[in-house]
């Protein structure tokens, strides 16, 4: 498996865009129809020094990173954990300028409550995918923190969540690569989506413009 | 759809404008003329000669609001355009499609279509609302050769053919134009279109909405992406916002025409708002300047039903509408370029 080069990392969060929609994540990401273009609000970060002493919190046993920058080589991403809390433990890894052994965990900070399906989950494998490269570790538990329950929920990660992961970001690659705005099924989320004005999901049921054009002419 | 905001026009001749906070702040010398939330507008259009800041400039840059400066004429002078949006990719294709006299001639039959479409059903209309008034047979012999010249129009692959088809139209169109004018006659006729410069009165009134639609057109082009100055009809000139006038084509009519004659037929103006100078050019004074601007915003406000997209839209978003179908085309996701056929 060929490593991505930097400049064509794609955008960790974007997963959760792809997940709700390809052809929304493909409106952000590859036509860059956003407020302001997301690839250079996070640039900032992808291009930190990478050796530069974090940011770091002691609480007891635990030492806590807020704002983490990640990427993966492999995956071709780049992006940033809210929260990573490496946890001492005898079977964990060394860390650069601490004592003892220690396991990270992300944590995703989430607005509302736990969604019924994967679209969250998706984006703390992909950290921990991340962290995996990053710390040459094996994870296989992350937390979702819930604003609106006021708590975290354990998410166990398998290899084949993992894999599918992958395989989200291989095909978001694909686009990327071929400048690809897919078409979608348009539905009831497409109320909710906030490109809903650039995509015009309901053009993509419209009758062919070439017969709009007839049959008007035929009037 | 987006919602339409307002459009600010500044009309005071020594206006300056400045950027305070959130606000666009109009000054005359040292007097505050009034504050505006940027939040709240789409485009600013200034007729002041005084300028504006760069902190502005930037602000509204920033927010996707347009700000254009005109002469006190109307006659189009700069807009600030910031850094560019939308992508390479999608404005890429539409120079390949520029540079392709077959692929450039496919979406400017379409416009054409729409043109010729639009501008029968203007006389339609005025053969059914104004039978007593207007020659209709006259009317109707107009109306059955744009219908013929428009099927002919939907086959041609030659854009030389296109536009030797699109002037025949625009003649025979402007022929019965002044039919349309049904008040106000003695100072208000048409006797074929004069542009640099107006020499009467209805070419002035045209001129000016002219103006108006352009810069609505080329703030919705650069809105949703494309490059305004490179078109498929009109064809590359520094300086001319090409694509810009070939989707104005098929809303000169609708648009613009439509405006002008409402504003004689309604005597809303009148012909004392009008001063020729030594070199013929009729020039309109503010007060008319500031009637059409008026009219113009009421008729952005009004809602209509989209022909192609069956939504429920405002005047003022139909060039934005545009914009945004051909860049779904230029994109790949329609099979051609859905021209706004209205009736």
């Amino acid at each position: 498996m060929m490593d991505y080069n930097e400049e064509d990392f794609l955008l960790l969060s974007g997963i959760q865009h792809f997940n709700f929609c390809r052809r929304q994540w493909a409106l952000i990401h590859i036509e860059q129809q956003w407020e302001e273009n997301v690839r250079t609000l996070e640039g900032a970060y992808v291009h930190r020094v990478a050796d530069q002493p974090l940011l770091r919190e002691k609480r007891g046993e635990k030492l806590i990173v807020r704002a983490l920058p990640v990427h993966s080589k492999q995956l071709g991403v780049a992006g940033i954990c809210d929260v990573v809390e490496f946890v001492r433990d005898p079977e964990g890894i060394s860390l650069a300028g601490e004592e003892g052994l220690y396991l990270p965990f992300p944590v995703e900070y989430k607005r509302g409550k736990p969604k019924k399906d994967d679209s969250d989950r998706s984006q703390l494998i992909a950290q921990m995918l991340c962290l995996e490269e990053m710390l040459v570790c094996e994870l296989s538990v992350g937390y979702l923190y819930y604003d609106e329950i006021k708590q975290r929920v354990e998410v166990p990660v398998t290899p084949s969540d993992k894999e599918q992961v992958r395989k989200i970001f291989r095909e978001m690659h694909h686009y990327f690569q071929k400048n690809h705005t897919p078409k979608a099924k348009a539905g009831p989320h497409c109320q909710s989506c906030s490109l809903n004005q650039v995509c015009l999901p309901e053009m993509m049921n419209r009758k062919k413009v070439s017969s709009f054009i007839e049959s008007r002419l035929n009037e | 759809m987006r919602k339409l905001l307002n459009t600010l026009f500044v009309t005071t001749q020594d206006a300056y404008l400045s950027l305070d906070g959130e606000n666009i702040v109009v000054k005359n010398e040292e007097e505050t003329l009034g504050r505006y939330p940027l939040h709240n507008l789409e485009a600013v259009c200034t007729f002041g000669y005084a300028g504006a800041s760069p902190a502005l400039m930037g602000a509204c840059a920033a927010r996707n609001i347009s700000l254009t400066f005109l002469t006190r004429n109307g006659r189009f002078l700069a807009r600030v355009i910031g850094e560019d949006r939308g992508n390479v990719v999608l404005r890429k294709e539409q120079y390949r499609i520029s540079d392709n006299e077959r692929r450039s001639a496919l979406v400017a039959r379409n416009i054409i279509v729409g043109k010729l479409y639009n501008s029968k059903w203007i006389l339609e209309r005025a053969t059914r609302d104004y039978p007593l008034r207007i020659d209709v047979d006259r009317m109707k012999r107009v109306t059955a050769s744009l219908s013929e010249t428009m099927k002919l129009v939907r086959n041609v692959e030659d854009l030389g053919i296109l536009r030797g088809l699109e002037g025949t139209a625009a003649v025979q169109y402007n022929s019965v134009f002044d039919d349309l004018i049904l008040q106000q006659k003695e100072h208000f006729s048409f006797r074929g279109r004069s542009k640099r410069p107006p020499l009467d009165n209805v070419n002035a009134l045209l001129s000016f909405a002219y103006t108006l639609l352009a810069n609505d057109m080329k703030a919705a082009l650069e809105a949703v992406g494309l490059d305004a100055y490179v078109g498929f009809l009109h064809r590359d000139r520094p300086g001319r916002a090409s694509l810009a006038l070939d989707l104005m084509e098929e809303l000169r009519g609708v648009y613009a025409d439509r405006l002008v004659l409402s504003l004689i037929n309604k005597r809303i103006i009148n012909s004392k708002g009008f001063h020729k100078k030594e070199n013929g050019a009729v020039i309109m004074d503010e007060d008319t300047r500031k009637q059409v601007l008026k009219a113009w915003q009421e008729r952005k406000q009004e809602k209509i039903i989209h022909p192609y997209l069956h939504e429920k839209i405002s005047w003022g978003l139909v060039p934005y509408a545009q914009a945004l179908l051909l860049a779904r085309f230029i994109r790949g996701d329609l099979d051609e370029y859905p021209p706004f056929l209205w009736k």
